[in-house]
């Protein structure tokens, strides 16, 4: 087929008019109607350049898209949803050359950067934890958990709380937190066993209000929207701030240097990453695990992993526990890093966002996770000068990304397995 | 007559107010292939299911090798040496073969996968071209085996089998149970629910017929195939 002499005009131009009547409903009460007091004016020019350059802009795409070099760019996007991709058995990752550099670029970062570019990046790797335990649950397990940020507050309440009534310090918190939010998971877990999509979400949903709500109303336990104060971490008795609170040495006068604001925040950095690095080998580990798979099977046929005699309920709570333990994690980071809590920090909106990452990263796909949580932790605070324009950007975002990466932005891919020895010719 | 290996005896099973089984018994021993044929809807996937747990039975026993499993949980049975290839094949759509079959040794763990894998290499030659595919690319034929392959990975007594020719074209039909029919004369027990009396029946030592929830009649596989209501009903009269 001659590719340029085909070039349907009247398609484009179909194609331009059906765009514009859709732009004018879009856009045609919202930027065509002004509202001035009980009055309103009305500004149809402002709708007709907007309809225009839509029109417009649809024709050139709808042409463009009949040339050769348009079509072999449709077919790049379509076959880009084809799902999971099984890799050549002798495979080996581009990965091993980039975690490397990753790792040395973020040894070197904190002598580097300035305090604010810190805070930045240490929230940014309370979001990676965060994607990291919800993509056991929804990416790989498949279960659509939105009420996930509970567990985050319980680690973060529970730094809080053990510091203000029984004298816990970051480090005893830690582990602790880790564990009750995982109490917590299998508390949410037994009851939700046997539901499935949407009532899994609209019960988990309740969950994560659930607890925000208790943390807002309980004024005489949690102080309320109030909030509550979270002691600064300590290494080993040694203190960073500027003077010793909790009987400790500060460890600028150990280790005779000016007093740095920035050090409980290189600190947190530190501990964040190792935890980080941790995690993600914990869980590539896992994934290549039986119960990694039996997390994936059940994600994608239940009956079947039944059928099997895969004990369900097990895996399931696995899943969540281990989710939610994760979260449990992230919160006391989260609360040492503000040094305050307070429940206006894990609203629902929150959940949403870690489920954004999750998908945007694509589901089960680790790399995406850790690529998704920085995009969209770190993307915004650098966009601040956009600060209006950052929602409709998300949502810009979020429809490029449907239609070029329905999967996410790394697909999650299988290794493929090597004829072993001894296993058939 | 030793313990059979797997036994009925009088299940009703209920789903709400209508009655799926009634007063179902039955009897598989070791080493034999016995089939159930029945009509749409008259209870054959319940009572394989029953055997799981999924759903429970509301009255009567379901026994294995003499020990009582009613009410046991799926994956009790399933450490027992029960395995079963689901109806609709039922395979992890996003696995690749391999996996597929690595999901099969849940229960025992993966302490023979290898020798197993090899195994079900030579039974199935087919999916060892497709090792490494997706499951979800495979043909309805090669998904069956897939299926199979993967019950056999956990090394069990007894085989159950849902509708293993459901919607599959004859002439795959006939390869499948011609893999079947090996399986049983290496000792093998299997119990297959089948609409498609012709094939299950010439496969099968004996069978049984299931008509609204009731047997309705048994004999051996032969016997069945001769008996004119059994013709009429299931074998489309010829």
């Amino acid at each position: 087929m001659p590719a340029a002499s085909t070039l349907n005009l009247r398609h484009a131009l179909l194609d331009s008019l059906f765009a514009g009547l859709i732009a004018l409903v879009v856009f045609g009460p919202i930027v065509g109607v002004v509202l001035d007091g009980y009055r309103f004016n009305l500004q149809p020019q402002r709708v007709a350049w907007i309809v225009g350059t839509v029109m417009l802009g649809r024709l050139l795409l709808s042409l463009f898209l009949q040339t050769a070099t348009g079509r072999t760019w449709m077919q790049r996007f379509e076959g880009s949803g084809a799902g999971v991709h099984v890799l050549a058995p002798g495979h080996r990752s581009r990965l091993r050359w980039v975690i490397p550099l990753v790792l040395l670029a973020a040894l070197v970062f904190p002598f580097l950067a300035s305090k604010y570019l810190l805070t930045v990046v240490i929230l940014g790797l309370i979001y990676v934890l965060l994607g990291l335990g919800l993509n056991i649950v929804v990416g790989l397990a498949g279960l659509l958990d939105l009420g996930y940020v509970a567990f985050y507050a319980i680690g973060a309440y529970g730094l809080a709380l053990g510091y203000e009534y029984l004298g816990l310090g970051f480090w005893s918190v830690l582990p602790l937190a880790a564990l009750l939010a995982a109490l917590a998971g299998a508390l949410l877990g037994f009851p939700v066993l046997r539901m499935h999509g949407d009532y899994l979400a609209i019960v988990t949903l309740g969950f994560g209000e659930i607890i925000r709500l208790v943390l807002n109303n309980w004024l005489s336990f949690t102080g309320g929207p109030n909030g509550m104060p979270v002691p600064a971490p300590t290494l080993l008795g040694l203190e960073f701030g500027r003077r010793a609170k909790e009987g400790g040495v500060p460890i600028h006068e150990l280790l005779g240097i000016a007093y740095d604001p920035n050090l409980k925040f290189v600190f947190i950095y530190a501990v964040l990453l190792l935890t980080v690095l941790l995690v993600l080998h914990v869980k590539t580990r896992l994934t290549r695990m039986p119960i990694g798979r039996a997390w994936e099977a059940l994600r994608e046929d239940e009956i079947a992993c039944r059928a099997l005699g895969l004990n369900h309920v097990l895996v399931k709570l696995s899943a969540f526990m281990l989710g939610a333990s994760t979260a449990g994690l992230a919160g006391v980071f989260f609360a040492s890093y503000q040094g305050f809590v307070n429940p206006s920090s894990f609203t629902f909106f929150e959940s949403a966002l870690i489920l954004a990452i999750v998908v945007l990263g694509g589901m089960g796909s680790t790399v995406g996770v850790v690529l998704a949580a920085f995009v969209l932790t770190v993307a915004p605070e650098l966009l601040r000068s956009f600060a209006d324009y950052r929602v409709l950007l998300f949502g810009m975002l979020m429809v490029l990304m449907m239609i070029w990466r329905p999967r996410g932005l790394i697909r999650i891919s299988r290794r493929g397995f090597a004829p072993r020895p001894g296993v058939a010719p | 007559m030793s313990v059979p290996l797997l036994e009925f005896r009088d299940v009703d099973l209920h789903y709400g107010p209508v009655q799926a089984l009634r007063q179902v018994s039955l009897q598989v021993a070791e080493g034999e292939t016995v089939c159930l044929i029945g009509a749409n809807g008259a209870g054959k996937s319940s009572l394989l299911m029953s055997i799981f747990g999924q759903p429970r039975v509301s009255a009567g026993q379901i026994l294995l090798r003499g020990e009582d499993i009613t009410g046991k949980s799926a994956h009790h049975v399933a450490a027992s040496g029960v395995a079963q290839s689901p109806e609709g094949r039922r395979v992890f759509p996003d696995m690749s073969v391999e996996e597929n079959l690595l999901m099969g040794t849940i229960t025992i763990g993966d302490r023979h996968a290898d020798e197993d894998l090899r195994r079900m290499f030579e039974l199935f030659p087919r999916l060892l071209e497709r090792r490494n595919q997706r499951a979800m690319t495979l043909s309805g034929g090669e998904q069956q085996m897939l299926a199979i392959a993967r019950a056999l990975m956990s090394r069990p007594k007894l085989l159950l089998l849902d509708e293993p020719s459901l919607g599959l074209a004859p002439l795959v039909v006939r390869q499948i149970f011609q893999i079947l029919r090996e399986l049983a004369a290496g000792g093998m027990t299997l119990f297959l629910v089948e609409q498609n009396a012709n094939h299950a029946l010439k496969l099968s030592d004996r069978g049984y017929v299931l008509v609204n929830g009731e047997i309705r009649l048994s004999g051996t596989g032969a016997e069945l195939l001769g008996n004119a209501e059994v013709r009429s009903a299931y074998l489309g009269g010829h």
